[in-house]
């Protein structure tokens, strides 16, 4: 399966691709991965007039605590997750779903940021991202802007991000003493998108009481869906 | 639109002209002539077309050639450049961990890039390292036997150099 014609563009910086995108309208697309995209193209589901190469932008790759967050860069693949020791010993809940999210292969090319920007609820990261109520940071022709995780996911494939945007960061709030949280998937084959995903955040106070929860689904709706009333409980 | 790019196979320096939308593994396998690359369900899934892409296990069925300009690439052809098995190959022999022959390129080089990472995996590690690698003579046993050999030899290889 080849994929429709379209034109090819590396961007060599977040400033170069938000011109290439500004100069192709609403026809461009970014790729990170692509391992979301370049499927959807081959299967003509989606055809793109340009694709905006942005995976070869320095820079965007890294996982670091700094301030009250955990940050990620966006072009962090989900190997480089996988096998980061930070996140192994203080962030497991990521353990828990890059395991279970297609296999190595792709994991060596598919990225964080893509995973979340593509906006597809059958993705694993989305419910991730509620259940720590994670900020997602875009860069886009105003500037920069964060948007909480809450208003971030619009509809199927649908997001807050502007065409011009692209995302850049994801800011995770940093685990705590006693934080922490779990993913469990339903999947009908080994690497298969989820029959539904379910992410769980905890925090607890020293007397174990818990004090913050975040659940968020996978794949059980048009968009990611926090399960509010799972939580108020 | 075509694109002039330039990238190392099997470390040859390979400079081509390519449209936009041309696929890695059709690159490797038409212009280049190196088939040991396979085309299997073409929706990465089955992990025929893998291939070492700077290092790192790929499916090369889900990347476009134009972005593998810089890149340095090993396919199965490249693996053992002096015509002898690598330890994966002569451990796939050894142990039969293969029958047909169609998913052995790929299975090969993802358990090279899996024992990089973890040179010495349990068989459960094994099972999830090649779970994007699709088997359908060998019921995966022998093929995980071939992995358990080649993680010995070559940690017995490292240790002597």
């Amino acid at each position: 399966m080849i994929p429709s014609n379209f034109s090819y563009h590396k961007a060599t910086s977040i400033k170069d691709a938000i011109a290439l995108s500004q100069t192709h309208g609403e026809e461009a697309k970014y790729m990170s991965g692509g391992h979301s995209l370049l499927p959807m193209m081959k299967l003509r589901f989606a055809s793109p007039e340009h694709i905006i190469d942005i995976s070869k932008i320095d820079g965007l790759s890294y996982i670091k605590e700094e301030g009250d967050f955990l940050k990620l860069g966006a072009l962090t693949t989900q190997s480089e997750m996988e096998y980061s020791p930070l996140i192994k010993q203080k962030y497991a809940i990521f353990s828990d779903a890059i395991k279970l999210t297609a296999d190595p292969s792709v994991r060596n090319v598919g990225t964080i940021g893509g995973n979340i920007a593509h906006g597809d609820a059958a993705n694993d990261q989305p419910a991730l991202m509620l259940a720590m109520r994670a900020t997602i940071i875009a860069e886009g022709l105003n500037g920069q802007k964060s948007i909480p995780i809450d208003e971030f996911f619009h509809g199927f494939y649908m997001t807050a991000l502007e065409p011009s945007d692209i995302l850049i960061e994801i800011q995770v709030p940093k685990a705590k003493n006693r934080s922490g949280g779990a993913y469990h998937k339903v999947e009908r084959k080994v690497g298969d998108y989820a029959t539904a995903g379910v992410a769980v955040h905890v925090e607890l106070d020293d007397s174990g009481i818990c004090q913050e929860i975040g659940i968020g689904l996978t794949n059980v709706s048009a968009v990611p869906m926090r399960l509010d009333r799972g939580e108020d409980i | 639109m075509k694109h002039t790019i330039t990238m190392t196979i099997n470390g040859e320096s390979v400079t081509a002209e390519v449209d936009s939308r041309l696929l890695l593994v059709h690159f490797i396998r038409e212009n280049l002539d190196l088939t040991g690359t396979h085309i299997g369900c073409d929706t990465s899934n089955c992990g025929a077309c893998t291939i070492m892409l700077n290092g790192h296990s790929i499916k090369s069925c889900t990347y476009l050639a134009v972005r593998a300009d810089g890149a340095e690439i090993t396919t199965i052809e490249g693996i053992s450049p002096d015509g002898t098995n690598h330890p994966m190959q002569q451990a796939f022999h050894d142990q039969h961990g293969l029958h047909c022959g169609f998913c052995t390129p790929g299975m090969v080089i993802r358990s090279i890039d899996l024992l990089k990472n973890n040179p010495n995996p349990t068989e459960e590690e094994i099972r999830w390292g090649i779970s994007g690698n699709l088997c359908r003579c060998t019921g995966y046993n022998n093929i995980v036997k071939a992995v358990q050999q080649a993680a010995k030899e070559m940690q017995k290889e490292s240790q002597s150099v």
